[in-house]
């Protein structure tokens, strides 16, 4: 091992390769790096011209307790905590006995079910986006968390992944639990879902992380600032500040950007198979 | 079938206990009974699916079509059918012409350039054995963040003035631009941050493909005499990764044809249609216009688009996978 590494560190093409990725990943990081700069930054320093990342004058406190206040902000998040957890507890509840019976079950109309699920999955969303907003108008619940949470109840890619996953779970197990004599239902919570954990984990990641980014639907479905959630919300501080407060807009970005970009950090690899997963459906 | 099968004895037990009647009877009817009380409990499991997906999938995606076919407008209680009119409107107007055109070169240069920027960064990574997942984890972050709060920082990045852009390119001499607002560099610079955005997961895409080589293949080149690190490139790596490029692509394709957030925030379509690319035509036409014929008939050209892209891309998949 550390021969291994010295070797590499010694070696030309070893140094060129940290070279070459540090310089990539410093490009790609840029966005975030002016964002933060520019969010601890008084407004005298960020219209004055200058490439210093530290600002002569910490003004951190001023912009977030500005962005805090000026803004709901809190409300913002606390919007999108609320309905990212409502949608991927509604998608687990929907999907796993779907993804069950699709697996485990030999029932007429399985195929038809199936081939159902592979073609909604490759539906983009916003094209259903004005047949869905006429139905949530009918629903009468437009502008509401509801009309933030409805589309997405059911998810064919949640559908697709458990069942792939409940393969791979053997029949023998199945069989056990019927034995033991739980219902095909209890079996469904009781059994397979605890046995697929990184399934779940993995779809958990992909729904959250597509909600909690996601802008199209959200300024249809929803008008009233007290619902938006964070995408719309820093959308609609933009709008009002016309851009000129620039030190609290970019706290305002900092904060609904870093709970995902922390979490990532602290479970890449989780992130990285609940994000490309998607690819391989 | 399996399902079926093994069910049986567990049913047998519980009848066993309960009935009186002779064995045989039990089995033929045991297993008639189970067979509709197995169809009844899977349908019971997928029943809330199947309805929610009929609901918001199926019907919707119907109900597009019809829109697209006839004059209906929010809030009209009747509505006639004009046949293809909405289509021969949306393809004559040169607008729509502007919002196609430059999505079709908005992905012309993402795609290349993810894939050039993805697939290098996957080899340089693949090709030492340190800091894998920390190279891996700093490309791919922009894949993850909130697009709308990020374009909000390109936004700042590019401001004319006092963006970090124009004053590094004024630093070196170079010519600045106003990059939003000027027509000719409005749509490189969207495609740019579209670029910057999935480079990462093109990249992770790349290091699954590159993980999936055999080592004998290496093994057999190093035989052949390929023993520098370009010609294993160039004989092992990149012909085995032809079929993972071409998937790839089209995901990515896929993603930029998508694009919306970073057109909404940063340029409404504009300076003169200049950025306006397909969803921000569909999403404006029909809400902010409310014209839900047009509108319609642009989220079908959409959607043809996006399943031409998926078929090939299930083409593709077939060769390797198969889902049964």
């Amino acid at each position: 091992m550390s021969a291994a590494s010295s070797t590499t560190r010694l070696s030309a093409p070893g140094l060129l390769r940290h070279a070459v990725l540090l310089a990539t990943a410093a490009l790609v990081l840029i966005p975030f790096v002016w964002m933060v700069s520019l969010s601890i930054k008084p407004p005298g320093e960020i219209f004055r011209t200058g490439f210093s990342f530290w600002p002569h004058q910490f003004y951190g406190f001023e912009n977030y307790a500005k962005a805090m206040t000026e803004a709901p902000l809190p409300r913002y998040m606390l919007n999108g905590v609320i309905v990212c957890t409502l949608i991927v507890l509604l998608q687990i509840l929907v999907c796993a006995p779907a993804a069950y019976a699709l697996a485990k079950l030999d029932f007429p109309g399985r195929g038809l079910l199936f081939g159902m699920v592979l073609v909604a999955l490759i539906l983009p969303h916003e094209v259903l986006a004005l047949p869905l907003f006429v139905l949530g108008y009918k629903l009468g619940i437009l502008n509401t968390y509801a009309a933030l949470i409805f589309p997405y109840v059911v998810s064919p890619f949640g559908i697709f992944l458990f069942r792939q996953f409940f393969k791979t779970i053997p029949d023998d197990v199945v069989h056990a639990a019927r034995l033991d004599g739980l219902n095909e239902l209890a079996i469904v919570w009781k059994v397979m879902l605890p046995m697929a954990v990184p399934a779940i984990i993995a779809f958990a990641i992909f729904s959250v992380v597509s909600h909690w980014n996601s802008l199209f639907w959200p300024l249809i479905a929803v008008r009233d600032q007290a619902l938006m959630p964070p995408p719309l919300g820093i959308m609609a501080f933009r709008n009002e500040e016309a851009g000129n407060d620039y030190g609290p807009l970019m706290a305002a970005a900092t904060i609904v950007v870093a709970p995902l970009v922390i979490a990532f950090l602290a479970a890449q690899t989780w992130f990285v198979e609940g994000m490309t997963g998607g690819a391989v459906k | 079938m399996m399902a079926g099968i093994l069910s049986v004895p567990d049913h047998l037990r519980r009848r066993r206990a309960t009935s009186t009647r002779p064995p045989d009877a039990t089995v033929e009817h045991a297993v008639r009974g189970h067979r509709h009380a197995d169809i009844a409990t899977a349908w019971s499991l997928a029943g809330p699916a199947l309805i929610l997906l009929m609901a918001l999938f199926f019907l919707p995606v119907l109900t597009v079509f019809v829109i697209a076919l006839t004059d209906w407008q929010f809030g009209a209680s009747s509505l006639s059918f004009v046949g293809l009119a909405n289509f021969r409107e949306v393809f004559a107007d040169q607008g729509f012409h502007a919002s196609f055109l430059n999505t079709i070169l908005y992905v012309l240069i993402v795609v290349p350039g993810t894939i050039l920027l993805g697939l290098g960064i996957a080899l340089l990574i693949e090709s030492g054995k340190s800091c894998r997942a920390f190279y891996r984890a700093l490309h791919f972050l922009p894949f993850m963040a909130t697009l709308t709060a990020m374009a909000i920082a390109w936004e700042a990045l590019l401001h004319p003035t006092i963006g970090l852009v124009n004053q590094t390119l004024a630093g070196f001499g170079l010519p600045t631009a106003n990059w939003l607002r000027d027509e000719h560099t409005v749509l490189p610079v969207l495609a740019v941050i579209g670029i910057w955005q999935n480079l990462g997961y093109a990249m992770v895409l790349f290091l699954a493909g590159l993980k999936a080589i055999p080592q004998d293949l290496y093994d057999a080149a190093d035989v052949d005499g390929a023993d520098a690190w370009l010609d294993r490139l160039r004989t092992v790596t990149l012909p085995i990764l032809g079929p993972v490029t071409m998937f790839v692509s089209i995901v990515v394709a896929l993603k930029a044809f998508e694009t919306f957030d970073t057109v909404q925030v940063l340029t409404q379509g504009g300076p003169e249609h200049a950025s306006e690319m397909l969803l921000y035509t569909l999403y404006r036409e029909s809400f902010q216009y409310l014209r839900t014929g047009y509108g319609s008939a642009v989220a079908v050209v959409f959607l043809a688009i996006v399943v031409a892209l998926t078929l090939v891309q299930a083409r593709l998949m077939d060769r390797k996978v198969h889902y049964q």
